[in-house]
């Protein structure tokens, strides 16, 4: 068969179908939303606790040529991470994945995990449909 | 508890260079939302906030891939595949914003670092390579893993490399350039792979359930419609 004769007609069949039955692929979409927020909400809110708290590959190499006392502070050598600086948002109430005043660090870490996963949501979600394109004036 | 992420914090990269970075990352995206707006419609803007959601909650994962040494998933890969590059960008972009007002963590100083390497290069690379694996490799949900698989790899070692240059451009010590590039490859040689594994996963179980879902394969869509159609 031609090859982009298929392609074209495939286009335009697929735009038709997908006007007709666009009712029901969104309320689909709905089921898959909510699926992956689950998911995301899963992951974020109890397998974080499970997650390795070794320093990161760049804080691990950032690290690497100083010592480090046992509360983490350098106490020699020459490393990047010897210039680093704290934090703006050290205050924030969420500040390193916990939520402040909560002192169980399971259910801390998890909770901040919730909030972070429907705040990112929310966001993205919301500042995507924002700029999204509309098409209104064509249906 | 803390859970790091791969971000780089204050006072690494030198003021003057990371402001530069901060210009660099507003323009890159601002081309970005431009572009994206011909991919967003009323379908693609939910499902890229719901990756944006996913890339926070994997990012709060890391796995151990040294005695010593862990790493996470940066997710530009992941996005380009389910969303398009443009709105990948953007989803990367959201998750490290929102990690550094929030969460506090990556610096505001070297937010413009950080977009730069995760958001944009990560994606950049995945993108490309993306594109070219799908020319070759079977586009079904096996192929679209591997092809994850690889451009994960490549992506986190090519962000780990925007680190580098950065550093070369305004680091605060002395230190072996070589060194530090190598050492980060090493190392983000080890997390792509997670990455990869994660979001080739990821990505074939989306392509199973609800391959109209992937932006990846939009362009090679089946005539399975067509077929139906006409019988």
């Amino acid at each position: 068969m031609n090859k982009s004769m298929s392609k074209s007609l495939n286009k335009s069949l697929n735009e038709s179908t997908n006007k007709s039955v666009n009712k029901g692929m969104t309320k689909k979409l709905g089921w898959f939303l909510a699926g992956g927020l689950l998911v995301a909400l899963l992951l974020a809110g109890v397998v974080s606790n499970f997650a390795s708290s070794s320093p990161d590959g760049l804080d691990a190499t950032a690290r690497e040529g100083c010592t480090f006392d046992a509360n983490g502070d350098i106490t020699g050598g020459s490393c990047m991470a010897q210039r680093e600086q704290g934090h703006q948002m050290k205050d924030s109430p969420l500040a390193d994945y916990g939520i402040r005043g909560i002192h169980n660090s399971a259910l801390s870490t998890g909770l901040a995990g919730v909030a972070g996963v429907l705040i990112t949501f929310s966001i993205g979600a919301g500042g995507f449909w924002l700029v999204r394109r509309r098409e209104q004036k064509a249906a | 508890m803390d859970a790091q992420a791969m971000h780089i914090a204050n006072g690494i990269v030198n003021g003057p260079v990371s402001a530069v970075f901060v210009v660099f990352a507003v323009a890159v995206l601002a081309i970005c939302v431009w572009k994206a707006r011909a991919d967003l419609d009323d379908r693609l803007a939910p499902m890229a906030g719901l990756v944006a959601a996913f890339i926070f909650a994997v990012q709060m994962l890391n796995f151990q891939v040294l005695p010593g040494v862990s790493g996470h998933l940066l997710g530009g890969t992941l996005a380009v595949i389910l969303v398009g590059p443009w709105v990948g960008a953007l989803c990367v972009s959201t998750v490290l914003i929102v990690q550094c007002l929030l969460f506090a963590d990556g610096g505001l100083t070297a937010i413009g670092l950080n977009i730069t390497n995760m958001a944009l290069l990560g994606t950049a690379a995945g993108y490309l390579l993306v594109a070219g694996l799908l020319r070759i490799l079977p586009k079904t949900p096996g192929g679209l893993g591997a092809t994850a698989f690889i451009a994960s790899v490549v992506s986190v070692v090519v962000a780990s490399q925007g680190f580098v240059l950065e550093y070369a451009l305004g680091g605060t010590t002395d230190l072996s350039l070589p060194w530090i590039s190598g050492t980060m490859a090493g190392t983000h040689v080890l997390i792509g792979i997670g990455e990869g594994l994660i979001a080739a996963t990821t990505v074939a179980t989306v392509a199973r359930v609800r391959p109209d879902l992937v932006y990846a394969l939009r362009r090679f869509r089946k005539p399975v419609v067509l077929e139906e159609v006409a019988a």
